[in-house]
């Protein structure tokens, strides 16, 4: 399936046939690992939801995921999917579109996986603008390995390696992604959805490299630590902790909650994407002997 | 008539670049690194010729990340890297032994650790290109001696790998990296090419990694079906991770087992004058040239000296040696480290008879090092 029809799709409310999330997963791995409460369900549902209003044949669909929560999603997945290595999703990803250019190459990576080990590659991803969508789940901690400090983990939070509180500052990714280049940037949280699916919609059919924030929610180890609440009230104050964007950029609040964070799509680069660049170029190179 | 082969004059890193795409290699990704990046150079201006894709990447993790990717993606794939830059890739690697992806890791090897020397030959990677990773594997890994070798063992690794399943390291001394020889480069229909084996199956019976006979499973290329899944977790034959110690030691075995099964095909080394060798010389890469001319010259003088050379490094070629080294009353073992293969040589021929010619200054091993360790009264 082209881009170009891809994009026809994203521009569609909706596709005839209505969508079944289980229809787009493997079963064999059932029940699933997730904890009771966490958004990486969520996250997983709208990304399937998007690709089924996008009309993407799963055969074409290549997902490559890091370690982690967030990497062990991929395996859930009924198309060609790809766990690797710890902060290596990207680079996995960048060979494989770079060779299979006709593949729908998505990535699912976590705070820990693309900011800390992985953040070189993610800065070069943006700048390279491979049309990979990446979709970081950022619920603050490492998860997996028994709830640590990340480099999103808001300052003054309780992780069992910052016992006394985090000192550290947490990172804006989507301000990262757009500074180092990334064609399309959004962010959104697991509530809202629908809104999701939407971003990741566009996202998808964007040709570049297109990076997703999504506010996640641990609620069995950071939650608990924390003593955020449950995963109702924990989505719910990430909801109220946000500012969406489509608000046109009049920040009417921004007085009472100078710390809200923007949702939506916070910026777009327009620019070639780089295996078509590459391509072309290397083909007028070999005309023009 | 047609000649089959052409002569060119050509660096050892240039013919590892011109033996990659012959073999088919379509994708290039690496790092700058001091002695190999003639490799990465000579690729990313053959490679457009060929309709394949180079990319230089941000890192060296990120360059084994990229040929693992292009690789799984279906294309036949390398890069080339240094010590320092075979350290960083050394995870990546074991990603692609436990998912067994194949792919051609060049190390033109420098002095170490650390920075080290990286004008200088050394042979410091010998033991890292066994063990650099964690957890018991085992890998392939092939050392030239010429620049012509360099040709033929970088087609025979890209072979390797596809036939195995498995990443292939060529190990080429500085010294034979930047050496310019003459090479007999076959015509593209004379070169034997293995191609992958694909799953051909129908999707509903395939099972990812459940092998036949030959231990080595087909692999399914993105797009034709089979919507797999590959992970650097331990997995059963579906794919999926699994901690069942019994389907746990039955795939790990298979895993071990594959480059045994195959061993005829990956064993090769060169044999002079081991028949009645008294002394045997074990030497591999530009080591193994200078060996050769010492082999020479004590035979002049009546001493009756042999060489044995692995050309494959990695699995040890021990059955051979044992064989080779059978009248020898001593063995040396002349390496630009400090002593690397001959802990196996020791381990397949005894302490007794082993000895070690070690240069660690940044030199090649000469002929005349070699022959004052043998004794030839001069």
């Amino acid at each position: 399936m082209t881009k170009t029809a891809i994009k026809k799709n994203a521009g569609k409310a909706s596709s005839k046939n209505a969508f079944d999330v289980m229809s787009y997963l493997r079963h064999d791995l059932f029940p699933h690992f997730l904890c009771p409460g966490c958004g990486h369900g969520i996250a997983l549902r709208a990304l399937m939801w998007a690709i089924h209003e996008l009309e993407i044949d799963k055969d074409r669909i290549a997902i490559v995921s890091g370690i982690g929560c967030s990497g062990r999603l991929g395996a859930y997945i009924d198309a060609n999917t790809f766990h690797t290595t710890h902060g290596r999703p990207l680079a996995f990803a960048a060979g494989l579109k770079l060779a299979r250019p006709d593949l729908e190459v998505i990535v699912i990576t976590g705070d820990g996986d693309c900011l800390a080990i992985g953040g070189n590659h993610l800065i070069h991803a943006c700048r390279r603008n491979l049309d990979i969508t990446c979709m970081m789940l950022n619920n603050e901690v490492y998860g997996m390995t028994g709830g640590q400090v990340s480099p999103t983990t808001s300052e003054d939070r309780y992780t069992t390696t910052t016992p006394l509180g985090n000192t550290e500052a947490a990172f804006d990714a989507c301000r990262l992604a757009e500074a180092a280049g990334a064609g399309f940037v959004g962010r959104e949280v697991t509530v809202q959805t629908p809104t999701l699916k939407n971003l990741l919609k566009d996202a998808i059919a964007y040709n570049g490299f297109s990076f997703i924030e999504v506010i996640s929610d641990c609620t069995e180890i950071y939650g608990r630590k924390n003593d955020l609440g449950n995963s109702p009230e924990m989505i719910l104050s990430q909801k109220s902790q946000m500012r969406p964007n489509s608000y046109g950029g009049v920040i009417v609040d921004e007085p009472f909650r100078p710390n809200a964070l923007p949702t939506g799509v916070l910026s777009t680069n327009a620019r070639p994407e780089y295996g078509e660049t590459y391509r072309n170029a290397m083909a007028s190179a070999k005309r023009k002997k | 008539m047609t000649k089959a082969t052409h002569q060119q004059n050509l660096q050892g890193n240039h013919a590892c670049a011109l033996a990659a795409v012959a073999a088919g290699c379509r994708f290039y990704a690496g790092y700058p690194i001091t002695p190999s990046s003639e490799v990465a150079e000579r690729m990313s201006l053959e490679l457009p010729r060929v309709g394949g894709t180079f990319v230089q990447m941000e890192d060296e993790i990120a360059s084994m990340g990229a040929v693992l990717g292009a690789s799984m993606g279906g294309i036949k794939a390398m890069t080339a890297t240094s010590g320092p830059g075979f350290s960083l890739k050394q995870e990546n690697i074991g990603y692609g032994v436990m998912a067994e992806v194949p792919c051609v890791i060049v190390n033109v090897m420098r002095g170490g650790p650390s920075t080290g020397m990286p004008t200088r030959p050394a042979q410091g990677d010998v033991m890292q290109a066994r063990w650099g990773m964690h957890g018991g594997y085992q890998i392939i890994v092939l050392a030239p001696a010429s620049v012509s070798e360099v040709y033929g063992q970088t087609v025979r690794a890209f072979n390797l790998a596809e036939r195995l399943r498995t990443p292939v390291v060529v190990l080429i001394d500085e010294v034979i990296g930047h050496l310019v020889e003459t090479v007999r480069i076959p015509d593209p229909g004379g070169l034997d090419i293995q191609q992958r084996n694909w799953a051909a199956v129908a999707a509903g019976e395939y099972q990812p990694y459940a092998a036949g006979d030959d231990m080595v499973p087909a692999m399914a290329r993105p797009g034709d079906g089979y919507r797999a899944h590959t992970t650097g977790l331990t997995h059963d034959e579906s794919g999926f991770p699994t901690q069942d110690p019994e389907t746990v030691e039955r795939v790990s075995r298979r895993l071990l087992g594959k480059f045994e099964h195959h061993r005829a095909q990956i064993d090769q080394f060169e044999e002079l004058q081991t028949r009645d060798a008294e002394i045997l010389i074990v030497a591999y890469g530009i080591s193994a040239r200078a060996a050769r001319r010492a082999v020479r010259e004590a035979r002049s003088k009546g001493i009756k000296a042999g060489l044995f050379r692995p050309i494959t490094i990695w699995p040890f070629p021990q059955q051979a040696l044992t064989k080779a080294a059978k009248k020898a009353k001593r063995i040396l073992v002349p390496e630009m480290n400090a002593g690397q293969i001959v802990l196996e040589v020791e381990r397949v021929a005894g302490r007794g008879r082993v000895k070690g010619i070690n240069r660690i200054d940044g030199q090649a091993v000469t002929p005349s090092d070699i022959l004052e360790a043998i004794g030839t009264g001069d």
